[in-house]
């Protein structure tokens, strides 16, 4: 465990960046340091690794004060991700991805085998290792990054806004792959970003600091969303902080029907309002959804697939959240939300009311179930 | 005549290519007094410009001396310490030094400084010692502009060093002071061929050189 045991960083001007601040940052979780620019979140995190030393206060590392050991061999034992991934340009990928390992002095062909292994981990074809890094993406190189960083297996992994320079499509697949390699290794990460959706979204927990590197609350993301500690919190966690905090209740308890389904060669006996759905959805020879229609309106053998309405998108029970599907509800005329299996066929559908209903059960329970945020 | 007719019949006179006054001779002598100040200004400008530039400090004082080393005259140097010291190397080193450190030092300094610094960030926070930073993180990316740095002092001593021939040294200046006194301008248009020549060569070297020491990274996107 890192223990910040009340650190402050004040500069030779006067300014205060980081104050007294004490935070017990878990093992092998994902802990998120969020707040506005001038909180002293990047200030806090490069104390961890000492490219800042606090001027009061220690931080230990497994109990040991981390000005106990020299500081290079500190840095070695902690991964460090910055962002625009900083790479060396004149080094092709995979003697990027060494750096850290020939540092320890591993030889050359080991390094090299350990980093073509990172490489598949991080999700970057082989063939790219040869390439030097301005051949490559601004994501693909952001993956480089966490390759280096992860190269040596350190136990800690200091992230400093790792993708806030790369499109929002690409950081989402990053967001996800950070998540996945996570599954896998068990780091203690410590991530720290300006984006309050990305904080509630990786975090383990999440630390909310404000300017002037006050801590403002500390806790895991669907507490934040729950209970924002004070007036700054809930102002920084955005106006739908509560559609947010659907995302951490599971869709699997909705009450889907399966009456108002029906096949597109369906006969006119099946063409007739079913359930509580005043509509029918229409599915394809698969099963799968194209789109609602009125009872009246459909011909048997002859549905004009052209005049159904939209569905929205649909949800996977118990893979998606109640955010999903209220918005899949949401997005179709209907106000009904279709679920579909891992194949995308349809399963059942379910109203805005049962689904509203369903998030009235869920609030009633203490706390909301953490699942996989999205 | 004119100035082809001139070199032409400098080049072609066999006389020209034995002895301690032929071309060969002069050649290596120029080469030699060229090689040895940039030596020695590299050895003076080099770990000044890489440790100033690492350090991110000491620019205005730096440049404040190159502004200086450009300002003074090589010729009238040259005389002074002639003068001062008599006969000897010095006379000639100081002022093609003087003249080459400048822009090695500058460029130098310029290169190292402006290096993006977040792979210098990356490399600090990952455990690199500071030489290790510099050398292997920070010089690598500067190189293209350091060796134009060099280049540039390379060329301009490999002109300069002409004039060593004033104070009784020899060189491709030979042909050139000697053929003024002597009026024998094929001899001054032959000199001055060979120190053009000369130049062109060295730009030649630099060229090659960068070619096999810069990494294709760097090459592409600096």
């Amino acid at each position: 465990m890192i223990r910040i045991d009340s650190v402050t960083k004040r500069y030779s001007d006067g300014t205060v960046a980081v104050d007294r601040l004490s935070l017990d940052i878990p093992d092998r979780a994902i802990t998120v340091l969020v707040g506005p620019s001038g909180c002293g979140k990047t200030t806090t995190l490069r104390m961890i690794n000492r490219m800042v030393e606090p001027s009061e206060g220690s931080i230990l590392l497994d109990g040991a004060d981390i000005r106990q050991q020299p500081v290079n061999s500190l840095r070695r034992s902690m991964g460090y991700v910055i962002q625009n991934a900083g790479l060396f340009q004149h080094r092709t990928v995979i003697d990027n991805i060494i750096t850290v390992p020939r540092l320890l002095g591993w030889s050359k062909g080991k390094a090299r085998e350990r980093a073509a292994e990172l490489m598949e981990r991080v999700g970057l074809d082989s063939s790219l290792a040869k390439r030097y890094p301005y051949q490559l993406s601004g994501g693909q190189q952001q993956r480089v990054g966490v390759a280096r960083a992860l190269a040596a297996d350190p136990p800690v992994l200091l992230m400093d806004e790792p993708f806030s320079a790369v499109d929002p499509v690409v950081r989402k697949g990053l967001q996800d792959e950070l998540l996945r390699i996570q599954d896998e290794l068990g780091k203690t990460i410590v991530f720290v970003t300006h984006d309050i959706d990305e904080a509630v979204k990786l975090g383990t927990m999440v630390a909310v600091l404000r300017t002037g590197g006050h801590l403002a609350q500390f806790a895991p993301p669907a507490e934040l969303l729950t209970a924002p500690a004070d007036p700054f919190v809930e102002d920084f966690l955005g106006a739908d902080r509560g559609i947010r905090r659907l995302s951490f209740f599971p869709s699997d308890a909705l009450e889907l029907e399966t009456g108002p389904i029906v096949p597109l060669d369906a006969d006119a006996t099946r063409l007739t309002p079913r359930g509580g759905a005043p509509y029918l959805l229409v599915t394809d020879a698969d099963g799968r959804p194209l789109g609602w229609g009125e009872p009246g309106a459909l011909t048997a053998g002859a549905i004009d697939t052209g005049r159904l309405l939209s569905h929205g998108r649909p949800f996977r029970p118990g893979t998606d959240s109640l955010r999903t599907a209220l918005d899949g509800a949401v997005l179709s005329p209907t106000g009904w939300a279709v679920a579909v299996d891992g194949e995308g066929r349809a399963v059942g559908v379910v109203s805005q009311a049962a689904i509203g209903e369903a998030i009235r059960t869920a609030h009633s329970e203490d706390r909301p179930e953490v699942t996989a945020a999205g | 005549m004119n100035v082809l007719d001139f070199a032409h019949s400098f080049f072609a006179d066999s006389a020209r290519w034995h002895g301690y006054d032929g071309i060969p001779t002069r050649l290596l002598e120029h080469v030699g007094y060229s090689l040895e100040a940039l030596a020695i200004a590299a050895l003076i400008a080099l770990p000044v410009g890489l440790i100033a530039g690492h350090l991110r400090r000491g620019g205005n004082a730096l440049s404040m001396v190159a502004t200086a080393g450009r300002a003074l005259p090589s010729f009238g140097l040259l005389v002074l310490l002639f003068i001062w010291f008599g006969f000897g190397t010095l006379p000639v080193m100081v002022p093609l030094v003087v003249l080459a450190v400048p822009p090695i030092l500058v460029t130098t300094y310029e290169a190292i400084q402006t290096v993006d610094p977040s792979p210098v960030d990356a490399a600090r926070g990952m455990g690199m010692t500071e030489p290790r930073i510099l050398f292997q993180v920070e010089l690598p990316v500067a190189l293209p502009v350091i060796l134009g740095g060099l280049r540039t002092a390379a060329v301009q001593i490999v002109s300069t060093a002409t004039i060593a021939a004033y104070v009784s040294f020899g060189g491709l200046g030979r042909y050139i002071i000697d053929g003024l006194y002597q009026k024998d301008y094929e001899k001054v248009v032959g000199g001055a061929t060979l120190v053009a020549g000369l130049a062109l060569v060295t730009l030649l070297v630099f060229w090659a050189l960068s070619k096999l020491t810069v990494s294709p990274g760097v090459r592409r996107s600096g």
